[in-house]
């Protein structure tokens, strides 16, 4: 059973789906999806640790050898975001049940299980596949579930962002199927390893470098990469909490994760840093991100919104550290992917508890949270402390390869602008501390003060954030994992 | 010959398409939309893609016009403009327009031998499929054996594009529906009414040969599904929705919708069990090409079913939909 992993991954929650549809039970399919869920993470983790172990695995689909057949080929970098989709998705749907109940109404809830597993499904197969065209495939299966789940969103406003999301995805998703086109038009190929082989004869043609072009623009418009954000903050904060808790953790992941096997993996790095100036283009777009992001974050008063913001400068490190292109810049990346996921994850469980005590989250409702939610409040605290790097947290040991991969490659500037972006950002989680501890509550909360957020979503919410201080003191296996991934993508030994 | 033909096709198509951008009137963008399907089916035919042609034909020209009509009815076909919009909208179409023609100076030409896309994997596909799969549709033997597993993403894909509409538009409560009648049922539409009920038999059973003659020709489960569908579509437009669900139960519809899945996907389990590989259906019976072809015959069937149930779940939600739309004035 061992071999099957790879396949297992993806298939799992694929026929989980159908399945799920078919129980029509809600808290049987809640139940169901869990398990789903778990299992998903569990056989992450032994494909990690095969990965670390033996190298690279491959999985012809079909029991047809690639090219001719699609094939799975997990290396240290699919199986780290592997991991991570699985590890996040695990916590967070094991803190939804009682915010869907609340949220989506009693006859909505197979379907939406249904539509998440399916969401899951499709992010992993993207990470999984070493198959461009797959690629394709399991990035609509993903989309298409992300707008509907998005949509589910109580607010009428939910729609309207999930249409504006539909009309953007689309796009991207078009620009990539038009560069994939033109990858096959050029080689003959769609998997990943053969293109690679076969693209250095013909990289000067336009085709492949408008194929190259098509590509980035459309996985950056799924990254939400500034300038190519829009969408993402009216999706993030109309959609179901719950469901922005696991789109932030994981989808833009997956996105990115798809920059980097297309820059590095299929085009190779050196074509893809030559073709247009990638290196400076990444870079000031991340910092524009940064910083653009993190003072628009600090005048919302909506949390949800102020984070998605922060989401959009998050982003923008990570890419910063695509754009250093060495070694450790890229392991940065990494290092941030992993530890993003994590503290978003977090902050926005713990805003699916304030949510479904209080019912909303702008600023003013979480006046005096610390008194009457302190764990919710806690986890708050924490996790935006996380989100500003303070030492002791995940947050600061991404933050640190990022200002030490500058540091040795010469930006001296760009590691004080790394710097000057997280003072923004303590300065927005300072308005959320300030207002969840230091201010009176409401005159209209006093009456009934609002107990703790239920017990089956604050597990989940603090088990995250201990993992957020876990891995901000115990880094051995983020920065091993990362290292290794990092250096074989890099062209260094395996 | 063939040449003049083509111009004509894609000088229709550049008409329509720049028509349907033109136009605020929605109805007749949606008409021409159902035209440019026809004409891209036809100019796919006159290259020789025979199954994607059939599929255009079906999708394009078929049921896709007939979703965004009924989208339509609840709606209204007047388009609210936004002039800053379309500026934005054409800045980039140019943009893009430009990089693609750039792109395709350098394409290959069209059916050149020397094209890498018929060097590198395609030879293998045509010289062995028939040894190594035993159908003589080799375009099915990419898609159900060779690429079964994007294949299964479709269709998967399908599955979510019906729940998508399922959870937004199908779920709403327990609103006791009005019974929706569609103004053809009327007796007045005698000849409509005949002229359904002779089409339909007919629609089903092409249907169903569409569906089992994929391995030899142009076909399989995804044009089948939508051929079929269109059947109890054409049924309910003349005779209602409640003529429709007499005979069709709108839960057993859904189930159905995942049990299509969910045959794909065992079927791909079933490799494993029998020792082999996700989708390798050579396990299957008792020699490897036996049960290569038993196994796209079963993959095929999911793919039809859930087709086939997707499209009427999404027909249907919509019908019900307007329906509700119009009940609304009745009730103040």
């Amino acid at each position: 059973m061992l071999t099957h992993l790879p396949i297992l991954q993806v298939i799992l929650p694929l026929v989980a789906a159908p399945s799920c549809m078919i129980l029509q039970r809600s808290r049987l399919s809640w139940l169901f999806t869990v398990l789903v869920s778990l299992a998903a993470f569990v056989v992450s983790a032994l494909l990690l640790q095969q990965v670390m172990a033996e190298g690279v695995i491959r999985y012809s689909l079909g029991g047809w050898d690639a090219p001719w057949g699609i094939e799975y080929r997990i290396d240290a970098l699919n199986a780290w975001v592997l991991f991570i989709v699985t590890a996040v998705s695990t916590a967070v749907i094991a803190a939804a049940r009682t915010s869907i109940e609340a949220e989506l109404g009693a006859s909505r809830q197979t379907v939406f299980y249904t539509l998440y597993l399916l969401c899951f499904a499709g992010l992993l197969g993207i990470v999984a596949t070493g198959d461009v065209f797959n690629v394709f495939v399991f990035l609509e299966i993903s989309s298409l579930s992300t707008y509907a789940l998005i949509a589910m969103g109580r607010d009428r406003r939910a729609l309207w962002s999930a249409f504006q999301y539909l009309v953007l995805g689309t796009i991207g998703a078009t620009f990539i199927l038009i560069g994939i086109g033109f990858l096959y038009m050029m080689t003959g190929t769609l998997n990943m390893l053969d293109l690679a082989e076969r693209l250095p004869a013909v990289e000067s043609s336009t085709a492949v470098l408008a194929a190259f072009a098509f590509i980035l623009v459309g996985i950056c418009l799924k990254l939400a990469l500034f300038p190519l954000h829009l969408w993402l903050p009216n999706a993030y904060s109309n959609a179901p909490s719950i469901v922005t808790a696991f789109l932030a953790a994981t989808a833009t992941k997956v996105a990115l994760y798809l920059l980097v096997r297309f820059t590095v993996t299929v085009f190779g790095i050196d074509f893809s840093l030559s073709a247009l100036p990638l290196q400076s283009l990444f870079i000031l777009l991340g910092l524009a991100g940064v910083f653009v992001g993190s003072a628009v974050a600090i005048y919302q008063s909506n949390i949800k919104r102020m984070l998605a913001y922060s989401s959009v400068a998050q982003i923008g490190y990570m890419i910063i550290g695509i754009g250093i292109s060495t070694v450790v810049g890229l392991q940065a990346t990494l290092l941030h992917l992993f530890n993003h996921a994590l503290m978003k994850a977090a902050l926005f469980l713990a805003l699916a508890g304030v949510a479904y005590r209080i019912g909303g989250c702008s600023l003013e409702q979480i006046r005096g949270l610390g008194r009457s939610m302190p764990w919710t409040m806690g986890a708050i605290a924490i996790g935006g402390a996380s989100l500003v790097g303070m030492p002791l947290t995940a947050g600061f040991i991404s933050k640190w390869y990022l200002i030490a991969a500058s540091i040795d490659s010469g930006f001296w500037p760009l590691a004080l602008l790394i710097v000057a972006g997280s003072l923004l950002s303590a300065v927005y989680v300072w308005r959320l501390v300030e207002a969840g501890y230091l201010r009176e509550p409401q005159s209209g909360q006093l009456a009934a003060e609002p107990g703790e957020a239920p017990l089956g979503l604050l597990i989940p919410t603090w088990i995250l954030v201990l993992a957020n201080l876990y891995f901000g003191v115990e880094t051995s296996l983020p920065v091993s994992v990362t290292e290794m991934a990092a250096t074989y993508l890099l062209g260094g030994a395996p | 010959m063939e040449l003049i033909l083509d111009i004509a096709l894609l000088s229709l198509l550049l008409v329509t398409a720049v028509y349907i951008a033109w136009t605020r009137d929605l109805f007749a963008a949606v008409i021409l939309a159902g035209i440019y399907g026809l004409l891209s089916a036809s100019f796919f035919m006159s290259m020789g893609a025979v199954d994607v042609a059939f599929t255009e034909a079906a999708v394009g020209a078929g049921i896709s016009p007939l979703l965004m009509l009924s989208t339509l009815a609840i709606c209204g076909r007047a388009q609210r403009a936004n002039p800053q919009r379309a500026l934005l909208a054409l800045l980039t179409v140019g943009v893009v327009g430009a990089l693609l023609i750039t792109a395709t100076l350098e394409m290959p030409a069209f059916g050149s031998p020397d094209a890498p896309a018929h060097l590198h994997v395609a030879p293998r596909y045509i010289a062995d499929s028939m040894r190594e799969i035993g159908i003589p549709n080799v375009v099915t033997s990419v898609l159900a054996s060779y690429r079964a597993f994007d294949t299964l993403g479709e269709v998967v894909v399908i599955f979510t594009a019906g729940l998508g509409v399922l959870s937004l538009l199908g779920l709403r409560g327990d609103v006791r529906e009005e019974p929706i009648h569609s103004p053809m049922a009327e007796p007045s539409h005698l000849v409509l009414r005949v002229v359904g009920k002779v089409l339909i038999p007919p629609i089903l059973l092409f249907a169903l040969y569409v569906q089992f003659h994929g391995e030899y020709g142009p076909g399989g489960g995804f044009q089948a599904g939508v051929i079929f569908a269109v059947g109890f579509i054409l049924y309910s437009l003349v005779f209602g929705l409640e003529a429709v669900e007499k005979i069709v139960n709108r839960a057993l519809v859904q189930a159905l919708a995942a049990v299509g899945v969910l045959i794909y996907g065992t079927v791909g389990l079933l490799g494993i069990v029998s020792g082999r590989n996700y989708l390798d259906y050579s396990g299957l019976a008792g020699d490897s090409v036996a049960g290569q072809h038993l196994g796209i015959i079963a993959i095929e069937l999911g793919v039809g079913i859930t087709v086939a149930s997707v499209m009427m779940i999404v027909f249907f939600v919509f019908s019900a939909q307007l329906a509700r739309g119009r009940a609304v004035p009745h009730a103040s």
